[in-house]
């Protein structure tokens, strides 16, 4: 602890002498980065792929960093203490990443102008405060692709999260996908309420799959769902890491959050010291989704998904590309135009075919 | 060779000051041993655990914010308690104070005068009150069971507080994500001193401390409850009206685990979020018979347990220790501490084989 207190001091000074630019990397003092996550970190699901992020900055960056990491943070009023006591620590980039750490990593971040910050999946962002998230839609939109594929009743299934934008841009996706290449299909949605609950989550697969779902998504952390389509002789998709192993026989692909690269880049960004803050979105071109598709794809279809993410990676196609109505049949998005992150960020609306009522 | 336990027949005074010593010198000695076994230096990491977290007044400070919840509802189980009123239901009566101090909060967003922040707290208070009451509406009309009715409150209460928080006291501007808006400065818990998250409750929880005292020790309602948990009958015969008692009991628990919830969010959280609480409800049952139900015991055992969730992530943090080992070391000191009460009861008698061979062979000399 001595040695904690004594660093920040330490480092005032040798700023305060002007020295800070030689003599901070001549002192060789790592860079010290740490991570608030929502789970455990053997969740395999969103908290693990953060952890493997952690580690390839650890490989990549080695002696310029010292990382730690602190688990099953609630997201309640424990946030907030964690989130500055690694500020006061000494730690010079800090990423939270769960919804529910925005307002403490936003009051943290005011108090501590000097640290870094970064917030995934939220919107509210400052000069030392970035937020990053993954464009999961891509992903949805080409495991909706194989289901339009793979399905033989019609219906898939949705075990979802929370209503927020992220998760209704993720169903919108899959409906999309399967107008264009199955219509007819619709999307089953049962709600969980949770992001880790594997008997919710598991409860929910079944009750989809007794409506006749024959490929089963996930918007939920755990491999319960996968293990209930794998037991039940059904597809799944599955999401957060790749889950494959959860499910041989059911896996079709997993969309996996790699969040290792934006933590790479973002890393030797404050190293070098040209960081700015920003609103980053990374999909499929930025590495940030991987989606490995296993060989339960027929090959033809697996050479037309990958032309699909090829499409995606170079701009040619984005799925959410107009005319896209919602529900009651107003048009959101003109005929031709892209959807801006802005629009993708509000998301609030059904597209027209999904037959499920959102909730309020 | 047998180690059996003999009843003292009364409670023994020396083991009741050394039994917390002897369980803190074994939650020393193993958990040492276990840090070893793993690799770290014993003495530093007992120190990363349980003195580094209060190296500066902010560590104090985060100290208290954190025990705060705890010791409120634990000290309104207490009473409970003594009574032998079993009420599990405190984390649902405190969700419940906090989602109705919330409702309150986000109807009073505009107002600037002090009054909100007490039409708050009373708003939280009550509704946890209110829910207790249902608990103590059941036993006394229907005579059910207040265990089972408490612990499946709190699974109605959770989900009562999930339907508000997406639904009705959404923040609007929120994007749709499952938060209210911030409240107004006005309905917020006053901070103490500048740095660090310290606020008001802290008075409202030292207040409490002192009236569950005087109400437990020195008041005749006080009496009532003990002799009520004590023995019921003896209770009857005198004229104490039993209904009446489980009626307060429940109604003050559930008033204190309310205002611990509306404390959460007008106090640190500045907001509704679906989780309010990390379980309090749950650690303070487990705090109140650490404190042997009495008022100072329990602040004493809430601060101990805040203490260990501090350090556990503090050891996260300084030394990569992983959760699971922090958690190990507080279910150790827990165990110990529970364990070693044993003790005020019961002598431990080691009966050793050799020794009664000799007596007998000396018999037959």
């Amino acid at each position: 602890m001595q040695n904690n207190t004594r660093k920040p001091l330490l480092r005032a000074l040798v700023a305060a002498l002007g020295f800070s630019a030689v003599l901070g990397a001549a002192a060789a003092d790592p860079l010290k980065v740490g991570f608030v996550y929502i789970g455990p970190i053997g969740d395999h699901g969103w908290t693990y792929q953060h952890e493997q992020g952690r580690q390839l900055v650890m490989e990549k960056l080695g002696a310029q960093v010292e990382t730690s990491y602190v688990e099953n943070v609630p997201e309640g009023a424990d946030a907030e203490r964690v989130i500055r006591n690694m500020a006061k620590g000494g730690f010079d980039l800090i990423f939270t990443t769960s919804f529910g750490y925005m307002n403490p990593t936003l009051k943290v971040a005011k108090q501590f102008p000097k640290v870094t910050f970064e917030h995934a999946t939220g919107y509210k962002q400052a000069n030392n405060l970035a937020t990053y998230l993954s464009r999961s839609y891509e992903g949805r939109y080409v495991g909706g692709f194989l289901a339009a594929r793979m399905t033989k009743s019609k219906k898939i299934g949705y075990v979802a999260s929370f209503p927020i934008p992220e998760v209704i841009r993720d169903i919108n996706a899959i409906q999309l996908a399967l107008d264009k290449y199955n219509p007819g299909s619709e999307i089953k949605v049962v709600w969980v309420n949770s992001w880790f609950d594997p008997g919710k989550e598991s409860d929910a697969a079944n009750a989809l799959i007794d409506q006749g779902v024959d490929v089963v998504f996930q918007h939920t952390d755990s491999p319960a769902p996968i293990q209930t389509a794998e037991r039940r002789g059904v597809y799944s998709v599955g999401y957060a890491s790749d889950m494959a192993h959860f499910g041989p026989k059911a896996v079709l692909t997993s969309i996996v959050n790699d969040w290792g690269p934006h933590y790479v880049k973002s890393t030797q960004a404050v190293l070098d010291g040209n960081w700015a803050s920003q609103d980053f979105w990374g999909g499929l071109a930025e590495d940030t989704i991987q989606l490995p598709i296993s060989d339960l794809v027929p090959a033809a279809v697996k050479t037309e998904a990958q032309q699909i993410i090829a499409d995606i990676k170079s701009g040619k196609f984005h799925p959410f590309t107009g005319p896209i109505k919602d529900q009651s049949g107003a048009l959101k998005i003109a005929a031709g135009v892209v959807a801006s992150n802005t629009d993708l960020a509000s998301m609030n609306y059904y597209v027209e075919n999904v037959k499920a009522e959102l909730p309020k | 060779m047998l180690l059996s336990l003999e009843p003292r027949g009364q409670q023994s005074r020396a083991m009741l000051w050394l039994s917390p010593l002897l369980a803190a010198l074994l939650t020393l000695a193993s958990g040492s041993l276990l840090f070893a076994l793993l690799g770290h230096d014993p003495l530093d990491t007992l120190h990363t655990l349980l003195v580094a977290p209060l190296a500066d007044w902010y560590g104090v400070s985060e100290l208290l914010v954190k025990a705060l919840p705890i010791l409120l509802c634990a000290l309104g189980l207490a009473v409970a308690y003594q009574a032998r009123i079993w009420n599990i239901g405190a984390e649902g009566q405190l969700l419940l104070g906090a989602l109705a101090g919330s409702a309150m909060a986000l109807q009073l967003l505009d107002w600037d005068s002090r009054w909100a922040l007490l039409w708050v707290v009373a708003a939280g208070t009550a509704a946890g009150a209110a829910w207790a009451g249902l608990s103590a509406w059941l036993r006394t009309v229907f005579n059910a069971n207040e265990i089972l009715t408490s612990i499946m409150l709190n699974y109605i209460a959770l989900n009562l507080l999930l339907f508000f928080v997406h639904g009705p006291l959404k923040d609007p501007a929120g994007f749709n994500f499952p938060e209210s808006a911030m409240f107004g400065d006005a309905s917020r818990l006053p901070l103490l001193g500048d740095d660090g998250r310290l606020h008001a409750g802290l008075y409202l929880a030292l207040l409490t401390l002192a009236a569950v005292w005087v109400l437990l020790h020195r008041s005749f309602l006080g009496f009532q409850i003990k002799v009520l948990g004590l023995d019921r009958r003896a209770a009857g015969f005198v004229g104490f009206r039993e209904k009446r008692l489980v009626w307060f009991a429940l109604l003050l628990s559930g008033a204190l685990a309310g205002l611990a919830g509306v404390g959460e969010v007008a106090g640190p959280i500045g907001q509704l979020v679906p989780q309010v609480s990390p379980g309090y409800g749950y650690a303070a049952i487990t705090v109140a018979f650490l404190g042997r139900l009495n008022p100072l015991g329990i602040l004493a055992a809430s601060l101990l347990m805040a203490l260990l969730y501090l350090g556990g992530e503090h050891a996260q943090m300084a030394m990569n220790l992983p959760q699971a080992i922090t958690q190990l070391f507080q279910g150790l000191m827990l165990f110990f501490l529970l364990a070693c009460d044993v003790l005020i009861l019961y002598r431990p008698r080691l009966q050793l084989n050799w020794g009664r061979r000799s007596a007998l062979k000396q018999v037959v000399a």
